[in-house]
């Protein structure tokens, strides 16, 4: 059991995706597939949707915001969100959206397919054996 | 954080639903922060505007917000939208576009915002003043308030700057507080900056290089408020740095403390590795000028070199709407439009959709411009000085 901080409340479990990039959810990821468009990303072409969405802080344009809130609305959104260090522009777009989030995570601790329960109340983060 | 009395009422309900719901995002924003209260703001600048960029959902969330009654408390301007809100029709700007373009325009309009659409609202009438906070969310203009002027602002989403202007108030942490506003590098400029391009290669290669570092520069001789525009939106867009100090020009630049800070040289070589790195494509289809926006000046010294002659290829200078009011009055607009170019307002090329009206290869001397059209617009960019670009046009 992994302890963060609370960017967005919520509990959910699913199937981690996992990035050691940065994400710019602006031009990076595609607002209504939730596939990841960004050339030479090492998730290009995988789609965010319904999963855990693990990545270390996000980048690039202000505009972010709205293509989180964007997903959401299109069915499109990852599960949760689980980061490194959320900036501003991840953190506007999830509590907007209700997306649970937590950062100041380990996230090395957590591989890409791993079933991982999110609990944003408690800030608590659990890798399911 | 600590809340008064007046803004415990505001979680409670008591200036409706709107206000309740955006104050929450900004209480949220300062907790997670580490902010210790709100502070007022004197202005706000939104960015998320075009069409493009916020798509069918953040359309419907402005209108939502404009349907029950949001209302903005502090002076507000605009980021670009997606069009020339005026000429959109002669400037070929797709319909279904258009439409949409529009109902965000009325949407932000109804909230009592000033309908400007600039990434250089510092020139049209929103002037912030030395350590005034803000809460901005272009990020030139971020990077030209906190570091030309002085005024103090976050790197703000769009969502959270509305909220700041709907709520007037921001959370205090970051770039609000003096002890976060200090240098972390020092940038030692050993070329000579004689072209326009220059500062934009410049800002290209310092922020790739240093991220979302605070950069003291030393060895600027001199730069107009133009050149450095350039250099913060270039540095802003290739990394994150919204704050930069210049020895002898930026007004903290004496206020810091700058010792035994790590140094960076940059030379002719760095400059011209920026400018090879930022080339990549051939002939320009079009030339667009104005990123950031141009100021009265910029427009002038297009229209001296387009004085009498003829154009062939397309020319965009991109400005506000305030700075073309001021060139059409002067008949810069004039000289420019019959020598086959165009000013357009409002807009600029990195959020309207030019990659559908055709053009594949851009030129440009703004290496913010220059670093966002091969993704945004799928452009190839020619990345040169005005002078230059403008004598391959002619």
């Amino acid at each position: 059991m992994m302890k963060g901080r609370t960017i967005s409340p919520g509990k959910v479990k699913g199937v981690a995706l996992v990035s050691k990039e940065p994400i710019g959810f602006y031009g990076g990821i595609n607002i209504k597939t939730g596939i990841v468009i960004e050339k030479g990303h090492p998730l290009e072409g995988k789609c965010v949707k319904d999963k855990i969405l693990v990545f270390p802080c996000g980048k690039g344009s202000t505009v972010g915001s709205y293509v989180i809130y964007g997903l959401q609305k299109n069915g499109a959104a990852p599960k949760g969100i689980i980061n490194k260090e959320t900036e501003t522009i991840v953190a506007t777009g999830v509590i907007l959206a209700a997306i649970p989030c937590v950062d100041k995570i380990d996230i090395d601790q957590i591989k890409d397919g791993d079933t991982v329960v999110l609990n944003a109340d408690n800030a608590t983060v659990e890798v399911a054996k | 954080m600590y809340l008064t009395k007046e803004e415990e009422h505001i979680l409670q309900g008591e200036q409706g639903e709107v206000v309740e719901r955006m104050f929450r995002l900004i209480v949220q924003l300062g907790d997670i922060y580490g902010a210790d209260k709100m502070i007022p703001v004197g202005s706000v600048q939104v960015a998320g505007v075009s069409y493009k960029s916020i798509a069918d959902p953040g359309t419907e969330f402005l209108e939502d917000l404009a349907a029950k009654g949001a209302k903005v408390k502090v002076l507000t301007f605009l980021n670009p939208a997606g069009m020339d809100l005026e000429n959109w029709e002669k400037l070929k700007f797709p319909k279904d576009f258009a439409a949409n373009q529009l109902r965000i325009m009325k949407a932000f309009k109804s909230m009592g915002i000033v309908i400007t659409a600039t990434c250089t609202p510092y020139l049209a009438g929103n002037l912030p003043r030395f350590r005034e906070h803000i809460a901005w969310s272009e990020s030139s203009a971020i990077s030209f308030s906190n570091s030309v002027i002085g005024a103090r602002t976050n790197r703000e989403g769009g969502p959270s700057a509305l909220a700041a202007a709907i709520c007037g108030k921001t959370p205090n942490y970051g770039f609000h507080l003096w002890e976060n506003r200090q240098p972390t590098i020092k940038i030692k400029v050993e070329a000579d900056l004689t072209f326009d391009a220059d500062f934009g290669a410049l800002g290209y290669y310092v922020g790739k290089q240093i991220k979302n570092k605070i950069p003291y520069f030393v060895g600027i001789k001199n730069a107009d408020t133009d050149q450095l525009k350039a250099l913060g939106a270039a540095m802003a867009a290739s990394g994150a740095v919204a704050l930069y100090h210049v020895e002898g020009l930026t007004p903290e630049a004496d206020l810091v403390k700058k010792d035994s800070l790590e140094t960076i040289a940059i030379t002719k070589k760095e400059v011209d590795e920026a400018y090879a790195k930022l080339n990549t494509g051939k002939e320009p289809d079009i030339v667009i000028l104005g990123c950031p926006h141009a100021s009265l000046r910029e427009i002038s010294s297009v229209a001296e070199k387009l004085k009498g002659k003829h154009l062939k290829k397309p020319v965009w200078v991109c400005t506000s709407r305030m700075m073309k009011e001021a060139a059409d009055r002067m008949g810069y607009t004039d000289i420019i439009e019959k020598a086959g170019g165009q000013i357009v307002a409002d807009t600029c090329m990195v959020v309207s959709p030019i990659e559908d009206m055709g053009y594949k290869t851009t030129g440009v001397n703004s290496g913010k411009a220059a670093n966002y059209l091969p993704g945004f617009c799928k452009q190839n960019v020619c990345f040169a000085s005005m002078d230059k670009l403008l004598e391959a046009a002619l």
